[in-house]
Formats: structure tokens, sequence, C-alpha cells
């Protein structure tokens, strides 16, 4: 545990270092792709414990995270007021919603921030629920269909349904006042603070899921991953860990669904889309699988590069071919323990004393 | 005192009587072995005692109550560990996190309480491996703690899978060829340690081909063929048997 401690202090300067090397070179706006990267980074870690420690795939990920950040963007910017009626104006009186100005000085009433996110990140968890339970039953390529399946179908409501925007999206989210003197929020003056409240954010995580892989709990979903029927016949309820997992997994994707909806102040459907699940996936493959901290560090990676532009119109084909390739040469995912040791047999073939 | 109480148990496979109306009691605190040739049902009956496949009729009672149609980590909540014929270790982990794996019934900490990593999970954790530890030495692989448990030798992974079973503190432990791919000195090795683990009063049902091992160890033996029982009685009188020594060794004009 001590060294737990001491892999988060030392994440912690990384990320203090990449603030301060971006403010004596003058780019402090690369911050702004580095709090985006945050964010996905969230999906991707609760995505790796899914499928890189307990073995269940999910090509549907970025359903999630849509739904968390569409319910979120709709309550914040849906405009209540005509609708005088006794629930708006008990909401009101409960304190739920909130009056602030709108784009062209008018008047809006919306729902809270937090009364949003909350109720947001329950229906994300309420559907993971739901389907968790029969498509769990499923395994490998079958379970990998019906995720995308659910994926695909997130993203076509998205796109086909007028009171979320359809192709444009939501904007004008507000920001989200997380506390008071802190908030989330796109604007320029806000952006240090906003890095350092994203990988807040992703430092809590991560300490949560370190927690959870090193405990009992984590060794139940290892061995639903390894052997099922033995984790089975040890006691563990296999069919429950997996939903439970499914649904911890679905609510990260969720709360980074609605913190990055609020920092960007709107979501377009091609955050739902396919392609997103499929780059989510990638990472935590090129991450090493049951490797939380190389998926964390190739998700900061590869975001940052990808929210840069550096990958062009090939963005997607990048993600995709990462995919294809690990698949092939790497299955159990490149950045893994076994690596280095691999390559030391690779280049001094005698010197394996290992019997196999 | 009957810990396990099988009756008129039947399971089909599309025309074949897989297991045949089989009715049997394991006693407390014994070693009993199921024999038969190949196709004769045994794991089948193992996998319909532990909750693994459905039985079309019959009934299991486990330490006074009724088993049957509850699911295997339900059964091995009661006190049925197993282990499988074809070894069944979790890879990637070491010897040691396999057999903590096996302590899973005995700790408590939920998803909630291991992520925020509550000072009673910590206690609790300690104690896990505590006892872990205590299988290791109970099995002489304290020295392989530490290695992945499925690089070890064959021998070894078969006493790991055992160690894993114990370590839920079964009140009756099921054994599916334990010595399955063993040599003859491993075999030895197996059977003295099987004793020991009734010693420490778990009783025994096994599976098992290797008649000397069976013969050596069991207080009773059941013998299956064709998914039926043809015979139930102490080493001695099965090794006299005609209708057992006729299926194994076959028929006069064979």
């Amino acid at each position: 545990m001590r060294k737990q401690g001491l892999q988060i202090a030392g994440f912690a300067a990384v990320v203090a270092a990449i603030h301060l090397v971006a403010s004596l070179t003058g780019n402090v706006y690369h911050l702004t792709q580095m709090t985006m990267s945050a964010y996905y980074s969230l999906v991707v870690l609760g995505l790796c414990i899914l499928t890189g420690y307990a073995g269940q795939i999910s090509i549907g990920h970025a359903g999630f995270f849509a739904i968390g950040g569409y319910l979120s963007a709709l309550l914040t910017t849906h405009d209540l007021s005509a609708h005088g009626g006794p629930i708006v104006s008990g909401l009101a009186t409960m304190g739920i919603l909130t009056r602030r100005p709108d784009l062209y000085g008018g008047d809006l009433l919306t729902v809270h921030p937090w009364a949003a996110c909350i109720f947001a990140v329950l229906t994300a968890v309420a559907i993971a629920y739901a389907i968790g339970g029969p498509v769990l039953k499923l395994k490998g390529h079958y379970l990998a269909m019906a995720t995308l399946g659910f994926g695909i179908i997130v993203y076509r409501i998205v796109l086909g349904t007028t009171l979320v925007g359809a192709a444009d999206g939501i904007y004008d989210v507000p920001a989200f006042p997380l506390l008071p003197g802190i908030a989330v929020s796109g604007k320029s003056s806000l952006r240090v603070m906003n890095y350092y409240v994203a990988w807040g954010f992703v430092i809590l995580g991560m300490v949560f899921l370190l927690n959870l892989v090193r405990s009992r709990v984590g060794r139940a979903l290892a061995s639903i991953h390894g052997a099922e029927d033995a984790a089975e016949a040890m006691g563990i309820p296999t069919a429950r860990y997996k939903l439970k997992i499914f649904v911890v997994s679905a609510a990260f994707a969720a709360v980074a669904g609605v913190l990055l909806t609020h920092y960007n102040g709107g979501i377009g459907p091609s955050e739902s889309s396919v392609m997103k699940s499929v780059r989510y996936l990638a990472i935590v493959a090129i991450g090493g699988m049951a490797n939380l901290w190389g998926t964390l560090l190739m998700s900061l990676l590869l975001n940052y590069l990808s929210l840069r532009g550096y990958f062009g119109t090939y963005d997607d084909a990048v993600f995709g071919g990462i995919l294809i390739l690990i698949m092939l040469f790497a299955p159990d995912g490149l950045l893994r323990r076994q690596l280095f040791e691999d390559l030391k047999e690779a280049v001094f073939p005698a010197g394996g004393e290992k019997e196999t | 005192m009957k810990l396990l109480s099988v009756r008129g148990l039947s399971k089909r496979f599309g025309g074949i009587h897989a297991v045949d109306d089989v009715s049997f009691d394991v006693p407390q605190g014994s070693i009993m072995a199921l024999i038969g040739p190949n196709g004769a049902g045994k794991t089948t009956l193992f996998h319909l005692v532990s909750g693994f496949l459905p039985p079309d009729r019959g009934s299991v009672v486990f330490d006074g109550s009724d088993v049957l149609g509850l699911m295997p980590h339900q059964i091995a909540a009661r006190g049925m560990a197993r282990t499988f014929q074809q070894i069944r270790l979790f890879p990637k982990m070491s010897v040691l996190e396999n057999i903590l794996v096996g302590r899973h019934l005995h700790s408590r900490g939920g998803f909630l309480a291991c992520m925020l990593h509550l000072p009673f999970t910590r206690r609790e954790e300690r104690g896990v491996r505590e006892a872990g530890r205590e299988i290791l030495t109970f099995l002489g692989l304290s020295t392989q703690a530490d290695a992945e448990a499925v690089r070890l030798s064959y021998g070894q992974q078969r006493m790991v899978e055992l160690g894993r079973a114990l370590a839920c503190e079964p009140k009756i432990l099921l054994l599916d060829e334990p010595a399955a791919g063993l040599n003859m000195r491993e075999t030895a090795e197996m059977g003295k340690l099987i004793g020991r683990i009734r010693d420490r009063g778990v009783t025994v049902f096994l599976v098992e081909h290797d008649m000397s091992l069976v013969m050596d160890i069991s207080d009773e033996i059941i013998v299956l063929s064709y998914g039926q029982k043809i015979a139930e009685n102490v080493p001695s009188a099965i090794q006299q048997d005609p209708d057992v020594i006729r299926i194994y060794l076959g028929d006069g004009d064979a």
C-alpha cells in the first residue's frame, strides 16, 4: 500500500510537471487538450477494470458516456419557465432548479448542474443494470456484439432525437459549480484550475480502482477472467460480480460524460459513436489490459495526440489499427508485466533457465 | 452421520443415461471413492452434486438441507468445495493468490468497502493472507508462494488446486481424479495428503482411476457402470466382487 501511495504521488508530480513545462514554454493552451484527455481517461480506466481485469469486453462504453453527457446537458439547458405546473414549482422550491441568463440575455429556468449530474449518472447506472443482466450471460465475441449493438442504439437515438439537437447536439451547457470557487468550465481564465480538477478526478478514480484490484473483490474479478467455473466453485457469485463491475464501469463513463460536457459547454452525437468505443478499447489493449497504470499513461498520451490533431484525418483509423495490431500480435496487451522478461528472453535466448 | 445423501439421481443426454437412478450416502469424516470405466458417468455425477449441471430427477441433501437447484456458488457457501478433472487454476496469478481466492467465502468486503479500502477490509486481508500461507505450509508449497501457478509442474498444480479448495474450509471436498497425470511418487504423496485432509476433519469424496490409490485410502467405494451403481462396499470386498471384476477385466468369453 505504501508503494501505491508513492505511485499516486509520482503521478501527481507528473501532472504538475506537465503544467510547469507548458507554462514555461508558453503553451498553456495545451492544457485544454490535457484536461479533455483526463476525462476520456476516466472512461478508459473504468473499461480497463471491466475488460482488462474481469475479462468482460464492452464496445458500448461511448453509449454510457453519452447517456451521462446528454442527460446533464439536456437538463441544464432545457428552459422550464414555460412549464409553470406544480412539478416545476415544487422542484424550484426544493432548490433543484436554477435561473441563469441565456446567450441573448433572456431568462432561463433549468435544472441545477448538481441535480442534473446525479440524475444523469443514476440513469446510466440503471440502464447498465438493466442491460447488464441479460448481456453478461454472453461470452467473448457474443458479448462484444451485444455491447456494440447497445452503443449503436444510443448513437441512433441521439442522432434521431430533435429534443437533444439531433446532428447538432446540445450547446450552451453551463459551467458546473463543483464547490464554492471551483467550477468545471471551459473559460480560458479557469483553464489551469480545470486542468487540476480533471486530473484530480482521475487520481481519485485511480485510487478507487487500485484499491479494488488489490482486494478480495479484485481477486474475485480476476478469477472470473481466468476460469469462471472454478471461481463459481470457490463460492464467488460470478453473475452478480460481473454485473456489479459492469455498472461500476458504466458509472465511470457517465461521470466522465457529465464532466466533459460541462467543460466543453456542449456535446454532439460523435461522442456516442462506435469509433469512440473502439478507441477506448484500443487504449486499454495497448495499455496492457490488466494494467491500470499502463492504460492511464497510454490514454493520457494518445488522447492528447488525437485532440491536438496529430493523427489528422486518420484519427479513427489509428485507434482501429492499434486494436487490430494488438489483438494479432499481443492479445494480452502491450504494456504487460511480462513484456520486459519476454524481451530479455528474445535477446538472450540461452539465458532462459525457466522450464516451460 | 450422513453428510451427503443422494437419492435416485438421474441425468440423460439425448438417449444416453449418463447417470441412472443412483443413490448413496457419504458419512461424515470418511473418504468415499467413486470408480468405474471411462464414460460411466462419474464426472457427470460430480457436476450434478455440486450444482454445475441440473439433474432430471432425484435429490441431493447436503448437511441436512436440500441443495438441488442451487447455484454452484451457493452450494460452495454451504461447505462443498471441488476440484476439476482438467486443472482449472487461475492464470496470471501467483500460487498464493490462487489459494487466496479460496478464502472468498471467509471474508466480507464488498465493492464499495474495497474501493474505499476501509479499515475492516485491511484487517480482513491480513487474516486472509495468514490463512493462505498456512495452507501453503500444509501443502509444502511455501517456497513457491510467489511463482505463477500455471508455470508449476503438473503435480504441483494439482496440489495448488486442492489447496485452493481446502482454503474454502469445506465440510466436504469433491476431488475429480486428483491423481490424473501424476507419476507414482506424486500419486503416493497425493494419497498421503488426502489422508491428512481427512484428519483435519474434512470429508472427502473422490473420483479416481488409479486403483492402488483408491484401494489404499478409501473407507468405502462406489462402482458406477453405464450410469448405474453396481456395487458399494469396503475396498477389500470391491476387489473380490465378481461384477466389478467383470466390468474391469471383461467377460470370460471376451
